[in-house]
């Protein structure tokens, strides 16, 4: 479930981000991302550790997207994005999951700027370890969008909530000390 | 005359790519020149003989937008022409790079293809 005001869809926001994701795959990294809807959930932080890349939404709408693979299909990505090989995650591993997510997050800004307004993006976050679980904000569920890419599943993710209520959800809250 | 270029973006993945790209063109590549946002760009542009620059827009510092306004403050970088590569591809954000004097602007993601094309047009006054 995504916030009843939205002004999108559930399915509208698959299809940007299908649209969006297949782009810069094909484009940048050569190889292609596979729409995988009944996929089981990916969990990147097992025992062989995962990648989770995280970009911001700023503006009217306020939450994230996020890329989530595994280090092996991190690596692999890595390796078709700067024509090497990568065995074990390392920073050009973490900056180059950084920026595939900042262009698929940054085109669903863009090409869903006629239903959510102008909106700004923060610069990517990537987290790289093992058996570690992430959790969003506020209660707010994720819209989740699983891609098979080299025989990998990966899945690309959307939180957005009015910007008024995320000013709600972190308002400090007033505290009486007694002495 | 070679052409010393200037790559500035946040990612050193998309600065790679980068170099790599410009090896392919027929242009005659002198000096590649790396920064990583708007302040390391001028620092090396006030040392440095720059002839094309490739810039970001989203970047900590100072943005790609701050250092086109800056570059185009300085009689002696006026002529210099930049070119915008980024993932920022809302029509205001475009105009306001074009109306600062970017003479191209490159949507991510691209294609070799497209930022030859792009450099080429640039160079030879083709402003797109």
């Amino acid at each position: 479930m995504i916030a009843t005001d939205l002004p999108m869809t559930q399915d509208e926001i698959v299809a940007l981000i299908h649209a969006d994701t297949e782009k810069v795959f094909t484009t940048m990294l050569g190889i292609e991302a596979v729409p995988c809807p009944n996929a089981t959930p990916v969990e990147p932080a097992g025992e062989n550790g995962g990648v989770v890349a995280l970009v911001g939404f700023a503006g009217q709408w306020v939450g994230s997207g996020s890329v989530h693979c595994s280090a092996t299909l991190a690596c692999i990505i890595t390796g078709k994005f700067l024509m090497a090989d990568y065995d074990h995650v390392n920073d050009e591993v973490l900056d180059a999951m950084g920026e595939v997510a900042n262009m698929i997050i940054g085109n669903f800004k863009d090409d869903a700027a006629d239903k959510l307004g102008p909106l700004g993006l923060s610069t990517p976050t990537v987290i790289h370890g093992k058996n570690f679980q992430t959790r969003n904000w506020g209660g707010q569920s994720w819209v989740t969008v699983p891609f098979d890419c080299e025989g990998e599943l990966f899945e690309v993710k959307i939180c957005l909530i009015p910007g008024h209520k995320a000013h709600d959800l972190f308002r400090p809250v007033s505290t009486t000390v007694g002495l | 005359m070679a052409l010393d270029v200037l790559i500035v973006d946040d990612s050193a993945a998309i600065r790679k790519i980068l170099q790599r790209v410009l090896a392919q063109t027929d242009l005659t590549i002198g000096e590649i020149f790396e920064a990583g946002d708007g302040v390391e760009a001028l620092k090396t542009m006030e040392s440095k003989k720059v002839d094309l620059v490739l810039a970001d827009i989203n970047m900590p510092n100072m943005d790609g937008l701050q250092l086109l306004t800056s570059v185009r403050s300085r009689p002696e970088w006026k002529a210099i022409p930049v070119i915008m590569i980024t993932t920022e591809g809302s029509q205001a954000k475009v105009l306001e790079a074009v109306q600062l004097g970017a003479q191209g602007y490159v949507r991510k993601p691209f294609t070799a293809e497209q930022i030859k094309e792009k450099i080429t047009a640039c160079l030879s006054g083709v402003h797109q």
